[in-house]
């Protein structure tokens, strides 16, 4: 435990090469980064700057070759051994929602509480009082595959959630959807994540979704790929979608837009 | 579409009623002798004939015990070996050259020798119905439970799940459909075996009631016992197929939606 500091997530110097060989290629370099509980950042770049894989490190799905992530006080990688201990608070959404067919969506929803040995009929209270959360409301009883791309992520949203995580990683997860579906999901992120005090990391390619969103926007340049700067997002909470059209988040796109470009 | 369903129906036995015409045109305007191919309708008779007869029942039992005792064993074994080179390098890499290997020996010529070594009785025709429908259900496991996409692996480790609900709830199902159509190729093999089996050697069976029948020179009745064995082969393979809508109905195949 580190004593006496409140940091939820804490990377000091992390980096990752892969090497095959004589080639080795550098995934992500030097990162640093304290969050607080509650804190939502986003990690902002073009592809290649290894945005996705800062991500997976912290998610303990890849071992960093060099630096160190605490969660909650406890180290995620000792090695290249992930600690399911440090790594059991997160919740993690993909790209895609990664639902599984065999079950229905109130099963999807649930299963992480069935894999915890939670009761059926306590983990069934809890997915479908989710799903209406999530508007999945009579939803519940259908297979993934009837549902649209929006409704998909929202039960991937509410299987994220079932547990109660205090840390949420997000990537990229509304990225394939229309822009209203995205408007409409994000905001109800956002709320779920204030309500609870979730300490949130998204990956994002978007400008616009990155200012929106986050507390903080951390933002990376491939090649090599690194963190070139962290940008303070001062707009008050709660946000609408009103804040978009108002100067000084427009003035906030075109910071970040120059940091994106290395100010050219 | 009520002409589409109409079509459905019309085409397929209009197909067949136009076989069946030749096949009486053929045999009436060639003049061919009824011990080569006799009309039709004999072998309708010779049919009904058959089904009547309780020794044909007691052929049919032992030719679909052989049958569906290989057609077990071998999908035991090709599941067991199949998942167990899909999740162990090693064993692929020692095993597998070995086992293709096998395969390209045409099993039919390995009969004889099976006999020789298991005599004339049921194991016999059970290893060689076993042998026969092996690969299918093995190649398809080794690729069912290799299909599992890292993906949905990433979201088994993010929900800490152990070992067995992995495999119970993730490779289970993934693979199940791929080794379910595996299976549906191999109970047809596995009849094969069985007959192929009884042509060689031994005293009951319908392959060898279809031996007796031609030395005896029962053409029709010969004929009798192959529509016998299509349907047999066809009740078979129809169990595993609705086995496989059954436990997988998620799957693409079965419920026709894209995924």
């Amino acid at each position: 435990m580190t004593m006496g500091n409140p940091a939820d997530i804490r990377l000091s110097g992390v980096g990752k090469t892969f090497s095959q060989g004589e080639n080795a290629v550098r995934a992500i370099g030097d990162a640093t980064l304290d969050m607080e509980r509650g804190d939502f950042i986003s990690l902002l770049g073009p592809s290649g700057c290894g945005k996705t894989t800062l991500l997976r490190i912290i998610a303990g799905l890849e071992n960093p070759t060099e630096g160190e992530v605490l969660v909650r006080g406890r180290s995620v990688w000792t090695g290249d051994k992930r600690s399911s201990e440090a790594t059991r608070p997160i919740s993690m959404m993909f790209q895609e929602a990664r639902l599984f067919p065999w079950f229905t969506v109130a099963e999807n929803v649930a299963l992480p509480l069935r894999l915890r040995g939670v009761p059926k009929a306590e983990r069934e209270a809890r997915a479908h009082a989710l799903c209406e959360t999530v508007g999945l409301k009579g939803f519940e009883k259908m297979r993934p595959s009837m549902l649209s791309g929006g409704m998909r992520q929202r039960a991937s949203l509410a299987r994220a959630l079932i547990t109660e995580p205090q840390v949420l990683l997000l990537d990229e997860p509304f990225g394939a959807l229309d822009a209203m579906t995205r408007d409409t999901l994000n905001l109800e992120l956002m709320s779920v994540c204030a309500q609870a005090r979730v300490t949130t990391i998204l990956v994002t390619h978007s400008i616009t979704e990155a200012a929106f969103l986050s507390d903080r926007v951390v933002v990376l340049a491939p090649r090599p790929a690194r963190i070139t700067e962290v940008i303070e997002m001062p707009f008050e909470r709660p946000r609408t979608l009103d804040l978009q059209r108002r100067p000084e988040f427009q003035d906030m796109l075109v910071r970040l837009r120059t940091s994106l470009t290395g100010g050219h | 579409m009520t002409n589409h369903r109409f079509l459905r129906i019309a085409l397929p036995t209009a197909t067949v009623i136009g076989f069946l015409a030749l096949w009486v045109l053929y045999v009436e305007m060639a003049e061919v002798s009824a011990f080569i191919l006799p009309p039709p309708h004999e072998i309708v008779i010779a049919f009904v004939g058959l089904v009547g007869d309780p020794a044909t029942w007691h052929h049919a039992m032992v030719t679909v015990i052989e049958a569906v005792s290989g057609f077990l064993i071998a999908v035991s074994l090709g599941i067991i070996l199949g998942m167990s080179m899909a999740r162990i390098q090693m064993l692929e890499w020692a095993f597998k050259p070995f086992i293709v290997c096998l395969q390209l020996i045409p099993k039919i010529a390995l009969a004889p020798l099976i006999i020789l070594w298991f005599g004339f009785g049921l194991e016999s025709k059970i290893v060689i119905a076993a042998a026969l429908s092996f690969f299918p259900v093995f190649s398809n496991s080794l690729v069912a439970f290799r299909s599992v996409e890292p993906g949905d692996r990433d979201v088994f480790t993010m929900l800490q799940a152990n070992p067995l609900q992995r495999f119970v709830m993730l490779d289970l199902p993934t693979a199940l459909p791929v080794v379910l159509a595996g299976a549906e190729v191999a109970v047809v093999m596995s009849m094969i075996g069985a007959i192929v089996g009884e042509f060689i050697g031994g005293n009951e069976g319908l392959g060898y009631l279809s031996v007796a029948m031609l030395q005896e020179l029962q053409v029709p009745k010969l004929f009798a016992v192959i529509v016998l064995l299509a349907l047999i082969g066809l009740a078979l393979y129809t169990v595993i197929a609705q086995l496989r809508r059954w436990l997988t109905p998620w799957h693409a195949s079965v419920s026709q939606r894209k995924p």
